[in-house]
């Protein structure tokens, strides 16, 4: 069993409180980031704050920065490209790198591009095209099933993303092979690059599908809310199927203009109005 | 030696020794895209636990295989040639590719049905795209095989080296041309018949092809020499400059389209960037996707590869 001990009243709203310090602090250095290289994709790395902050601060997730390909650490396969750009603060945070490779990126040199590429220490797998996450997890699951390893294998990916056919094939074969140890968790923010998934190809239910494909499924109702995130991540790990745990996002999360915009995906933000939200909250 | 072995399938004996392997190295894992074989059956009932069929998943066949990779298997993933190379080409270049220059991982895309080899399935099954499209990733090792001794040789140095390779296999059932231990397979290719007039350089088939031209033009007192190249990407350029420099002429040879890519571009650059200068020519699949059916000496025929196409132009190069 993986799972997480209990924790007392007291401890657990420490920790949300903890957690929500993070998102924003998360959230205010993933604005800087993109204030000093606007050619950054920010309003899809905006809507996982979130679940990367509950993941990697609410212990869920065994990982040790000094050594990132550590054998025992928990998988955590960032699939959604270019909409990662706020692990950036975070691993640096963290310790997997320092803390002013943050202020370099998308410059010459630097490793920290605007699509995350696993030279970057705590990436495990490339993830500029998408649609290839959830199937190299599932070997990488599969394998430490085989081996008889307890690690966890998380893919973290955008609903856009969904509509690359390969996921639907590792989807079938994760259900074949029972892979209990793999959760895929879905940043639905429901806007892809041209407008809302709905209005694209819609998954309509999503849920259901994964069920019916034998998947176990879980709803996150407001994905920026980091103690149902918590709640939702921080249940049982021992089940019999995979599991898929869809958390509803907003793209361009608390920025006027751009959350939830049909063409957010491809829409910079004004220094000018970074400056004023990053000044609102000093 | 070669008139006492039985000739197989060149499947057959690459997993056969696979499966030797597999006994001694408890990290091989092979993947099937839903694709057999009698030997394999072996395999899975022998290794369960690093057997794997993905169905008819060749994207998904990619990516499990590069997660496996990752967590330090040695992977072999096995499908019809055409499909393992060109259905999942990017899952290819990102999962395997890419993010083996930056995770070390063993893997090994076995594909069987180069060239015309599944003769009666037509161009789906057809495979003359592959070495392009292989060798145009640059970390990718192409591994082009003739027979089933040579073939039988291929999963250790499968084993033994780290990287992304291609192991292009025949479908049919092909004479056995190898004798012995091969002490050249570290070479890269094998100088099967000196010659004079010219060298006929082939792949896979071709070599077969090649063998048969060079007795039927030798009775019309041309000499030509054959050679075998088989690892298009790591040959001993310094034994096979010293093969060619008794040559005027070149002859590449290859079940694929010709100019686009394939052995006769290799070749090209290859003898450029060396300086070599010679006459050079290439002899591929002429014209474009065709559908008849036939026997594949005849359908060769009509695509300019088979054994008198090949006579023809040789006789008429050597003429000018």
């Amino acid at each position: 069993m993986n799972g997480i001990s209990p924790m007392s009243d007291q401890n657990k709203n420490e920790l949300i409180e903890r957690l929500r310090d993070k998102s924003q602090w998360v959230w205010e250095q993933t604005l800087k980031i993109h204030r000093r290289s606007p050619e950054t994709r920010v309003a899809s790395s905006l809507s996982p704050i979130e679940i990367f902050v509950v993941l990697y601060y609410g212990g869920l997730l065994k990982q040790d920065p000094t050594e990132p390909l550590w054998p025992g650490r928990d998988r955590c396969v960032i699939s959604k490209g270019h909409g990662s750009l706020c692990m950036y603060p975070v691993l640096a945070d963290l310790g997997f790198f320092s803390m002013s490779e943050l202020e370099k990126v998308c410059e010459a040199g630097s490793f920290l591009g605007g699509i995350p590429d696993p030279v970057i220490p705590g990436y495990e797998t490339v993830n500029g095209s998408l649609g290839h996450g959830v199937g190299v997890a599932s070997g990488m699951a599969l394998a430490l099933k085989r081996r008889r390893q307890e690690q966890h294998v998380y893919v973290v990916t955008g609903d856009g993303e969904l509509h690359e056919g390969s996921n639907w094939e590792a989807f079938m074969f994760a259900a074949q092979h029972e892979l209990n140890n793999l959760t895929v968790i879905v940043d639905n923010n429901q806007i892809s690059m041209l407008g809302p998934t709905d209005t694209i190809v819609s998954h309509r239910d999503l849920g259901k599908k994964l069920e019916a494909f034998g998947w176990e499924t879980m709803t996150v109702h407001d994905g920026h809310n980091v103690s149902e995130l918590y709640e939702t991540l921080s249940s049982s790990r021992v089940r019999g199927s995979p599991l898929m745990i869809i958390a509803n996002t907003k793209k361009g999360h608390r920025v006027p203009g751009l959350e939830n915009a049909d063409l957010s995906h491809v829409t910079a933000i004004k220094p000018e109005l970074i400056d004023e939200l990053l000044g609102e909250l000093t | 030696m070669s008139a006492e072995l039985k000739p197989r399938a060149m499947r057959d004996t690459f997993l056969q020794s696979l499966h030797a392997l597999m006994a001694d190295d408890p990290e091989i894992f092979f993947v099937s895209g839903d694709f057999g074989s009698p030997v394999l059956d072996q395999i899975r009932s022998d290794y369960p636990d690093r057997f794997l069929n993905v169905g008819i998943a060749e994207q998904n066949l990619i990516n499990v295989t590069a997660g496996l990779a990752l967590e330090g298997f040695t992977v072999f993933a096995y499908a019809i040639a055409p499909f393992l190379t060109m259905r999942c080409f990017e899952q290819i270049r990102v999962s395997l590719g890419l993010l083996s220059e930056v995770r070390p991982m063993n893997v090994n895309l076995v594909g069987v049905g180069a060239g015309y080899s599944y003769v009666v399935s037509g161009p789906t099954h057809q495979c003359y795209e592959d070495i392009t499209l292989m060798r145009s990733l640059p970390n990718m090792r192409v591994i082009s095989v003739s027979d089933q001794v040579l073939a039988a040789t291929m999963p250790v140095v499968a084993s033994q080296c780290l990287g992304p390779k291609y192991f292009r296999l025949d479908a049919q059932v092909l004479p056995v041309i190898y004798e012995g231990e091969l002490e050249t397979v570290s070479d890269g290719f094998h100088y099967h018949r000196k010659g004079k007039d010219a060298c006929l350089l082939a792949t896979g088939y071709m070599v077969h092809t090649a063998k048969t031209v060079a007795e039927l033009l030798a009775k019309e007192g041309i000499e030509v020499g054959v050679v075998d190249i088989f690892d298009l990407s790591n040959f001993d350029t310094k034994k096979f400059n010293l093969t060619l420099s008794t040559y005027n002429n070149i002859v590449t040879m290859e079940e694929g389209f010709s100019g686009r890519g394939g052995l006769d571009s290799l070749m090209f650059d290859y003898l450029r960037r060396s300086g070599i200068e010679i006459n050079l020519l290439n002899i591929g699949v002429e014209g474009g996707y065709r559908f008849e059916i036939g026997a594949r000496e005849v359908l060769h025929e009509q695509v300019g590869i088979g054994v008198q196409a090949v006579v023809r132009k040789v006789k008429k190069l050597l003429e000018k």
